[in-house]
């Protein structure tokens, strides 16, 4: 609490073998407060495993997690006292009513019973569910659970939030809403999100981790992703198309595909972009371009080329 | 205190559900038949009962035998009360919501174990309102009824420990259920294999062993230490399961 500069959260070579199989392996990254990092990775590539970790629910084979200075292990309480989880299946209870559940989740996080209900009408007003308190949970819509899971995690205003795939199963509107809530919470809040749906880390996140097979491989800020998708490919349509020596011999260009008869697509590298070469060329030579179309990378295509690489270390760079 | 806060959740959620209005319906309606009938042989035989040297009085020919016919019934109701204690929160995962929280294992343990053992304790207050009725129109041998119930409350809170711990093993309460059962029972019977031996290793260990000098009045340290200990030991077994999900699996 006294130091605003030292990391919230501090994750140290984290592993868990599940038998043989490494379901996380050597993993280490820190999060800064006030930051929203997005955990991305396809399906089974460990992030349900390190946030249950982190979070406490689950013993770790080696490695560490210290949660604003407290150890997870070592002093569960005061670690669990500042984060809030949202698992994968929200921890429900069907029978209750929202005010019913919401009171219990704060009684169990140890607010002080006269702030009990301010504090629920808070994270009632924040999740959007002013209306449902008296409702039971049971017959709430699968949003709406969604959002008193999410009120459940907030509810003692912890300073980590953990979001284990929020928006698995919502509708697109239910969906734009969660992602809303998520990036007001982080004004306040250090937020983990797990994801394996791109556009969302995009949308609400500043830092991308994204883990494969238990290793962390990609480990940025949004900006630095958007710089890996940058254009590095041209597709260009000749009238009278050029031999490929011709098109290689151009600095920067670093391999030509042919895609039909006219069309070309050239990869290049990205500090040394040819289109204008290319097109004074065109013009001297005569090859005729009538079309250039710059290729940009998706997210998508980022992260299949990271997750689909071979094994290989962890090229993270610490923050 | 946050082991009353779960304790007090089990309860609610308990009482929220149609299953323990049920079983207390039923309960007291077949002890009640049984009280009744024996107080109708009480009446029946009270002229040749009282000629009797050194006759046996209305507790011991009513309250005991109802206390012990209790025991045998709650031997089969527990189970379906102790059985989603923990694995319908495994099957709903719920866990997670007590493990992320700061509480430690031991709480969540021994909050739901008082929460059961209050249900419990509401039973027995219902059934000791049978031979207390008695006393609008006769004499109890307070102390022996006193002992009595006090034998049956250990009993109860034995079954639940158990109950609890079982249900901590897996995630269907249906399962849990019938291995608490068939515990309970074998934990009743053990000593029929050790007839000859009143002493034995297997006797000890019966319950109903430990649970008959009560219900006859006698208080004996050694039996309510025994109920103590059986209590200590499943709960611990239980805070280590609840442990051990953490751990390698």
């Amino acid at each position: 609490m006294d130091q605003p500069t030292a990391p919230l959260l501090q994750v140290n070579a984290l592993s868990r073998h599940y038998g043989p199989i490494k379901a996380v392996d050597e993993i280490s990254f820190s999060l800064k407060r006030g930051e929203v990092l997005g955990f991305l990775g396809p399906n089974g590539a460990g992030k349900s495993t390190t946030m249950k970790m982190i979070t406490g629910n689950l013993a770790p084979t080696s490695g560490s997690v210290t949660i604003d200075g407290y150890d997870i292990l070592n002093e569960p309480k005061q670690a669990k006292a500042a984060l809030g989880f949202l698992p994968e299946n929200p921890p429900l209870y069907k029978e209750l009513t929202v005010d019913e559940y919401l009171n219990y989740a704060a009684r169990l996080n140890r607010i002080a019973k006269p702030h009990i209900s301010a504090a629920v009408d808070n994270c009632k007003q924040r999740c959007g569910l002013e209306q449902m308190g008296r409702r039971l949970i049971a017959n709430l819509s699968k949003g709406y659970q969604q959002r008193v899971g999410i009120a459940q995690a907030i509810i003692h205003s912890p300073a980590l939030v953990l979001l284990d795939e929020p928006t698995v199963g919502l509708d697109p509107i239910q969906i734009r809403e969660i992602r809303q809530l998520i990036r007001d919470l982080g004004q306040t809040h250090s937020v983990i999100l797990s994801t394996h749906i791109l556009p969302e880390v995009q949308a609400t996140c500043d830092r991308v981790q994204i883990i494969n097979q238990g290793e962390l491989v990609f480990n940025d800020s949004i900006e630095n992703l958007s710089q890996r998708m940058q254009t590095t490919a041209l597709l260009l349509r000749f009238k009278r198309p050029p031999s490929t020596t011709e098109l290689l011999s151009l600095t920067g260009v670093q391999e030509v595909e042919s895609v039909d008869e006219n069309t070309r697509r050239i990869h290049f590298l990205a500090e040394q972009d040819p289109t204008e070469s290319l097109v004074n060329t065109s013009v001297s030579e005569g090859w005729g371009v009538y079309e250039l179309t710059p290729e940009r990378m998706s997210l998508e295509e980022v992260f299949v080329d990271l997750t689909c690489r071979e094994p290989h270390h962890a090229e993270a760079t610490q923050p | 205190m946050m082991i009353f806060t779960l304790a007090g959740r089990e309860l609610r959620s308990l009482f929220l559900s149609p299953l323990a209005w049920a079983i207390l319906a039923v309960v007291q309606l077949i002890l009640g038949f049984m009280f009744l009938s024996q107080l109708d042989t009480f009446l029946q035989w009270q002229a040749q009962i009282a000629l009797l040297e050194n006759a046996p009085g209305t507790t011991e020919i009513i309250v005991a035998p109802l206390l012990g016919n209790a025991a045998i019934v709650l031997l089969l109701v527990v189970p379906l009360l102790t059985m989603r204690l923990i694995s319908e929160e495994r099957r709903n995962q719920t866990l997670p919501l007590l493990f992320s929280a700061p509480i430690s294992m031991s709480e969540i343990v021994i909050g739901k174990y008082l929460g059961i053992l209050s249900f419990m304790l509401i039973m027995v207050v219902l059934i000791a309102l049978m031979p207390l009725s008695l006393l609008l129109g006769g004499e109890l041998d307070i102390g022996m009824l006193a002992a009595g119930l006090l034998g049956l409350a250990l009993m109860l809170a034995s079954f639940s420990a158990i109950g609890l711990y079982i249900s901590s093993l897996t995630r269907h309460p249906t399962v849990a259920a019938v291995i608490t059962f068939g515990a309970l029972l074998l934990l009743w019977i053990i000593n029929w294999a050790s007839n000859s031996d009143p002493n034995g290793v297997l006797a000890y260990l019966s319950m109903l062993h430990h649970l008959q000098p009560l219900l006859r009045g006698v208080v004996n340290s050694a039996d309510i230490a025994y109920f103590l200990l059986f209590i200590f030991s499943f709960l611990v077994l239980a805070i280590r399961r609840l442990d051990a999900d953490r751990l390698q699996p």
